[in-house]
Formats: C-alpha cells, structure tokens, sequence
C-alpha cells in the first residue's frame, strides 16, 4: 500500500484548492466535452469485455480506465 | 478454472462499470446491448454472449442487468506440458444485478454479481458512491467491493478453500478547459485465503530424470496478497471534431510485482453515422517474488509459482472498432440504435518463462526457447436506447 499516502496528499490538495477557486470553465462552454466523441465509456458492455481479457492475463489490477475505477477481473 | 488458471479469482468488472457512466447527478441513460466475443490465443478460445440491460423506475432510479458467458476450449501450453495436450472444455456463467440512485449531484450504486463455473463458484458485492462538485466541473468517485469465492477441483470433491476479496476505490474526475478532461483512480485490492490454481505445477531439477532433467510439483502461493493501483487519464477535444486519450497506470504489490501500462486512443467520427476508435495499448511487469520457470530443487523456496501470468513480461496490443447508427432520430420507442466491430491484437512476450514444447537433452534443462504468443480479440455488438 506504498501508494496511499502520495494518493492522499494529492486528494487533499485538489480538494483543499477548490475552496479558494472559481469554477473557469462555464456551463455553456462545455459542448465539446459532452460530445459523444469526448465520452470515456461509450460501450458499457464492450468495456466490461475488455476489462475481462487484460487482467486475466495479467498480473496487474485496479483501477482501469474511463469509469472511476473498476477490479476488471473476472 | 482448468490448468490455465483463465478465471482470476473474481469480482465483476459490469457492477463496477456501470456506476461511472455519466455525471453523478444524472443516471445513466436507458439502453439495451448485446454482444458476442471471442479470444483465441495461445491454444485458448473464449467465447460467448453478454447481455446488459438499464432501465429506469421513476425518476430517480435505475435498475441494470447483465448475463455473461464464456465458453472455453482448447489447450494452453500449461495443459500441453502438464497433461499431454488434452483439450477441455469448460463453462462460466456470471450474472449481475445492480441499482443506482440519484439524490442532488450524487449517484449511489449497489450490485451484486454471482459466477459460476464448474470448479469455482464467486459471489460479489460492491457499493459506489459518486458526487458531482464545483458546478460540476469536479465528480468525485468511491467504491468498495467484497467478494467471496470458492475454489475447487475436478476430480477432488474433498477442495473447496474459500478466498475473500475486497477493494477500495477512489477517483477523481476534473474539467480542466473547455477541451479537456482529467481523471485520477486508486484501487487497492487485498486478497485472503486460496490463492494457488490447484491445478499449476512448478517444474524443478530433478537428477533422477535422464530424460528431460526436471520434473513437475504443486504450487505453492503466500495466502494473502495486497495490491495497489494509480491511474491518470486524459481526453482532448480536437479542432476538427474527434478526441485523443492517453493514459498510464502504475500497479504494485505485496508479491513483488511492479507493473506499468501505457495506453493511447484516438476516436474519430466518419461521414453522418460512423464512429471510428483506434487504441494502442503497452504493458510490462516484472515477475513475482517467489516466481520461478526452473527451480534447483523441490521446495526450494517457500513460496513457488510457475504462472506465466506472475513471470517477468510485456504485451502490445492494437484495437480498431467500428460504429454504425443504424437507427436515428427514433423508431418504434428507440431512440437510436448502433452496430459495432471491434478487433484487438495482442502480442505476449515472456522474460523468464519458457516454451517447455521444446524438448532438450537433460544437460540443457533451463534453456528452452521463451514462449511468446498473440492473440486475436473480437466483438460484435448491437446497443439500443429507449
């Protein structure tokens, strides 16, 4: 778990930083990132797929892409 | 499980999925999907349906289901070397319930997901929470996840050892400009109880066999395991209407394994209804601890595994699917409707792993040629929403 007080510290920057932030990208500025082209995870059912073939094959688990984590095993 | 040891002792991916569609304080959209997927690699064929439904009950909640199969057959280099290529045949059927509920800017997702094959049974639950903040510009994710297995054995009713799983996740998700998003994962995983495949052997030097110079024992695996896994992600909105991702996620654990995984994507809209996704993806690790392809002797160490899955290696992957709308604007209460392709391509390269196939004289034991093998991944799929 070398990984969790590095997580933590950066969780509390981002966190502890917003208080003191205006929010820089407006609700109508944001057509471009609600394209379906900008969307992480289009095909639920195809990226559950997916995320069956690596790690069965692999050592490696946790937190796969597009979708705020996930085991990906099967 | 068979001797490839295929099915990672288990926790559903789908029930994990389902919860990060979208923004927390909107529900995912309704939808119907089916697919069909193969593997063939290394001796192996996997394949077999999946279903996946959403819908919602009112207007705050949704339920979602998923049926999935893998059918397996054939024979990995483990069984070749260790049985004699016998082919096999085997079944694993998972399914998936779940439910997500809406209050304000946050979503919150439970599911449940049971898979069983003949030799081993997995029960999974996972509770998600995720909250939209800073006018939406911020989602922050957490989720945790317990499992429950059982492992057992063809041919030895007497095995049945339990193994509990559990997971912690924690994402964050951040508008950084009109064009670009970030997102940042950890996932620790901890694994208690049986963790070897009953069925993988060690191989050894053993003087007394003239003929090949070594010869096979069980595995033997620590019971408890606990890894660690941090991802950053990025997606960039291009002028000309299409988006370039990136990604790298760095994985560790208490066997001694460090993993890194690269991985970039470009996605691209063609005339009025296709959708074109292309991705590159590369992975190397280094092997475990107590791994070993050769050991000096039975029982030389405390702990030895000969999974290739836990050897020194990398693989290289290409990915191309292809989408086509075939319904849009409406039709008979759907929305739209899309079939997709979708083709990987991956190379498997071992380090210290070796193609036992390759009979040498006694005198030469532990110079067998590398194995290395590629597998071809496909899909076609139907999704529908309502």
């Amino acid at each position: 778990m070398k990984l969790q007080l590095p997580l933590l510290l950066c969780a509390g920057l981002l966190l502890g930083g917003c208080s003191h932030l205006e929010p820089w990208v407006k609700p109508y500025e944001r057509a471009n990132l609600a394209d379906p082209v900008m969307s992480a995870d289009r095909d639920p059912v195809s990226s559950a797929y997916i995320a069956h073939v690596y790690p069965v094959r692999e050592a490696a688990r946790g937190a796969a892409g597009g979708h705020g984590g996930g085991c990906g095993c099967n | 499980m068979a001797v490839t040891r295929y099915l990672w002792p288990g926790c559903s991916a789908l029930g994990v999925l389902l919860w990060g569609i979208g923004h927390a304080g909107v529900l995912p959209e309704e939808r119907a999907d089916v697919l069909y997927h193969s593997y063939d690699g290394g001796g192996v064929t996997v394949s077999g349906p999946s279903l996946l439904v959403l819908k919602k009950v009112g207007s705050n909640t949704e339920l979602n289901g998923n049926y999935y199969v893998d059918s397996i057959s054939g024979a990995s280099i483990d069984v070749q070397v260790i049985s004699g290529a016998s082919q096999y045949s085997e079944k694993r059927t998972e399914m998936t319930g779940g439910v997500d509920y809406q209050h304000g800017n946050s979503t919150m997702s439970l599911s449940y997901t049971n898979s069983k094959e003949n030799d081993y049974k997995a029960n999974t639950a996972s509770f998600n929470i995720s909250m939209d903040m800073f006018d939406n510009m911020t989602t922050l994710t957490m989720g945790y996840t317990r499992g429950w297995d059982t492992v057992g054995k063809t041919g030895d009713p007497t095995l049945a050892a339990g193994l509990d799983r559990q997971n912690y996740r924690l994402g964050i998700s951040q508008v950084l400009t009109r064009n670009l998003v970030m997102e940042l994962n950890y996932e620790g995983i901890t694994d208690e109880g049986m963790l070897n495949n009953p069925y993988r052997k060690v191989r050894y030097r053993d003087p007394l066999d003239t003929l090949d110079g070594y010869s096979f024992a069980d595995e033997k695996y620590p019971h408890t395991r606990t890894s660690s896994a941090l991802a950053m992600r990025m997606r960039y909105f291009l002028p000309w209407r299409a988006s370039l991702s990136a990604g790298y996620r760095y994985f560790a654990d208490t066997w001694g394994i460090d993993a890194h995984t690269v991985e970039v994507g470009y996605t691209h809209p063609l005339l009025d209804r296709w959708m074109l996704e292309t991705t590159l993806r590369q992975y190397t690790q280094t092997s475990a601890d107590f791994y070993s392809d050769l050991l000096d002797f039975n029982g030389s160490q405390n702990f030895y595994a000969r999974d290739k899955v836990l050897s020194s290696f990398s693989d290289s992957s290409i990915g191309v699917k292809l989408g086509f709308d075939i319904i849009k604007g409406g039709w008979h209460g759907i929305d739209h409707a899309s079939l997709n392709l979708a083709w990987n391509k991956i190379w498997y390269d071992y380090r210290n792993f070796r193609d036992l196939r390759v009979v040498l004289p006694a005198a030469e034991v532990g110079n067998e040629p590398l194995y290395h093998f590629s597998a071809n991944v496909v899909q076609f799929f139907m999704s529908a929403w309502f």
